[in-house]
């Protein structure tokens, strides 16, 4: 590289910049606002810096949130997890273990990650209320299959990335088909595992149209709750904000810890909206 | 012979699976498009047939319009300004600069935030209280001595609809930038290089060969991002609320089915987002499976 060239591209960081402040500007709404004390709260003043560290926003903010935040724990964990099962063993037999039709089962499994919610809602909550299954386990069930589309296809697309060989000299030796799932492939798994996971965990945590139609209030995950204390004109401003930053706050320590695998898994399920 | 009974494990295996989509995607599908020809108004279910009756009453209901209208408003500018931000951002990032890392994983970070806190957050920036009551970025853009940038945001007559595109483009250009950065890093570096030798320059290189190698992708973030501003709503919904200036056909469909309890109307809204939908979406199923077959 030659040294003008160099010199020459140090420019780039003026825009760089810019965009740096584009997307931290909510963020440190979001953060100062939090911290400042209910005297300091004026909208007037909302770009400024605290005076002092205050936790007033942030203990009634959490009075209003905690049971939603459990609750939003409740449903996402077992989403998450079973979600991600299926999927792995999904993708195993599309891509190694394939019945006649898995080619034309697979598109058609696809297709259920882009359809607008709104075309079954309908018979969701239909179904929902005739099975007597409501509230979070039919929230949870709802993201599980609805998930499987997007686990299906992460997966699949993996183990299709194998070369044959690892299995057939399995089945050479005699091991049956999940004989080589568990000890051959699962264990090689683990990157997959993490992307799905990750990915399925912050879908579900950031929902909002299932889960405002399929729980109540006392049920409600952290989304909904979010949205009605922002539309009550009874919570201050400055209460929300520190609201935001607590429903944001594990999707965004996931994004912070596990951030490398986050991209890789957007980019594997690049196909999902 | 372990081959027979594994031919019907696997089978067995996956069977729960492709069984429960069925239902919850097609089955469903079937079942609201059966209640979108039904008079279905209120609690009870009723499937007295209706034709096509919904449909066309949807296409001559002005509120219906606006829909459209703001619909294509929000897809105009929020994929327009995902790409290009997207692309710049990218190309900005593809020069081997000090602290790629920081600043890819920092334009990223929206996306791991639901709709609802973006709505929250932004719906205070785009405050549009004027004179002594000025906050939020209007306030800002008055330090910054940029008065003629103040706005009403998001209760602009007509345009509206465009501020909160701006809320959409913060959360999704950095994807869109890490779908464009994937495709850069894809490119074989050769290519750059003999272009280099030929005397072309960077704009000449990114103009005439990046930007031809790179057009999967923007056809992958055009069907992305386009297909989420057809079903557009959380954000929206926390941003404004439910008011009709604003209003999109998710919005429209909830009001109808769950507070107005028109059942057969709100299921032919699902039905029309559906088939739009599926007008981008089949074709690059085909196209995604068949090119992956043929590499």
């Amino acid at each position: 590289m030659n040294p003008k060239l160099r010199i020459g591209k140090t420019w780039l960081y003026i825009p760089l910049l810019l965009m740096t402040a584009f997307y931290l500007l909510p963020m440190y709404v979001m953060l100062v606002t939090g911290f400042k004390s209910f005297a300091e709260i004026d909208l007037k003043t909302m770009w400024n810096l605290p005076k002092g560290i205050a936790f007033d926003n942030y203990i009634e903010a959490w009075k209003n949130l905690a049971p939603h935040l459990k609750n939003s724990f409740l449903m996402v964990v077992p989403a998450t997890l079973l979600s991600s099962a299926l999927g792995s063993l999904n993708g195993f037999i599309l891509a190694k273990w394939k019945f006649k039709g898995a080619d034309i089962v697979f598109p058609l499994i696809l297709f259920g990650m882009f359809i607008p919610y709104q075309s079954i809602m309908i018979p969701l909550v239909q179904f929902m209320n005739y099975s007597g299954i409501s509230g979070l386990p039919g929230l949870a069930l709802a993201h599980i299959i609805y998930g499987i589309p997007i686990t299906t296809l992460t997966f699949r697309n993996y183990y299709a990335s194998l070369p044959q060989e690892l299995l057939e000299a399995a089945k050479m030796d005699g091991a049956d088909m999940l004989g080589i799932y568990r000890h051959i492939l699962l264990p090689i798994s683990l990157p997959s595992f993490v992307v799905v996971l990750i990915w399925q965990f912050t879908s579900a945590w950031n929902d909002f149209l299932f889960a405002v139609i399929l729980t109540g209030n006392k049920e409600w995950p952290i989304t909904v709750a979010l949205n009605n204390m922002a539309g009550s004109q009874i919570i201050a401003w400055n209460v929300q904000m520190a609201g935001s930053l607590l429903a944001a706050l594990p999707t965004l320590l996931v994004y912070i810890f596990l951030g490398r695998y986050f991209l890789r898994g957007l980019l594997a399920g690049s196909l999902k909206g | 012979m372990l081959r027979d009974k594994d031919r019907f494990l696997n089978i067995l295996l996956v069977s729960p699976s492709i069984l429960a989509v069925f239902i919850f995607v097609y089955a469903f599908i079937g079942w609201s498009a059966r209640v979108s020809l039904s008079k279905w108004k209120g609690l009870n279910a009723d499937y007295t047939w209706n034709g096509i009756n919904n449909y066309i009453e949807l296409f001559k209901d002005p509120r219906f319009h606006v829909d459209v209208r703001n619909t294509l408003l929000f897809t105009g500018v929020f994929v327009v300004g995902s790409i290009l931000l997207g692309f710049i951002l990218a190309v900005m990032l593809d020069q081997g600069l000090k602290g790629e890392g920081f600043f890819r994983s920092l334009f990223l970070f929206p996306m791991a935030i639901s709709y609802i806190v973006t709505g929250v957050v932004w719906r205070w920036l785009m405050n549009p209280a004027s004179g002594s009551r000025t906050s939020g970025l209007n306030l800002l853009f008055s330090y910054l001595g940029l008065d003629s940038l103040q706005n009403a945001w998001h209760t602009t007559p007509t345009w509206g609809m465009a501020a909160i595109a701006l809320a959409a483009i913060w959360q999704m250009s950095g994807y869109t930038m890490a779908l464009y950065l994937a495709g850069l890093r894809a490119i074989p570096t050769e290519l750059k290089e003999a272009a280099q030798i030929d005397g072309a320059n960077d704009l000449q290189i990114y103009r005439h060969i990046m930007l031809p190698l790179l057009s999967p992708v923007t056809l992958s973030a055009l069907i992305i991002l386009g297909h989420m501003s057809l079903k557009v709503f959380d954000l929206i919904v926390a941003i404004a609320g439910k008011q009709l200036p604003l209003d999109v056909p998710a919005i429209y469909m909830w009001q109808i089915t769950f507070d107005g309890l028109f059942y057969g109307k709100g299921a032919a809204i699902g039905i029309i987002l559906l088939v739009s939908v599926a007008f981008l979406i089949i074709p690059y199923i085909r196209y995604t499976l068949k090119t992956e077959a043929q590499s």
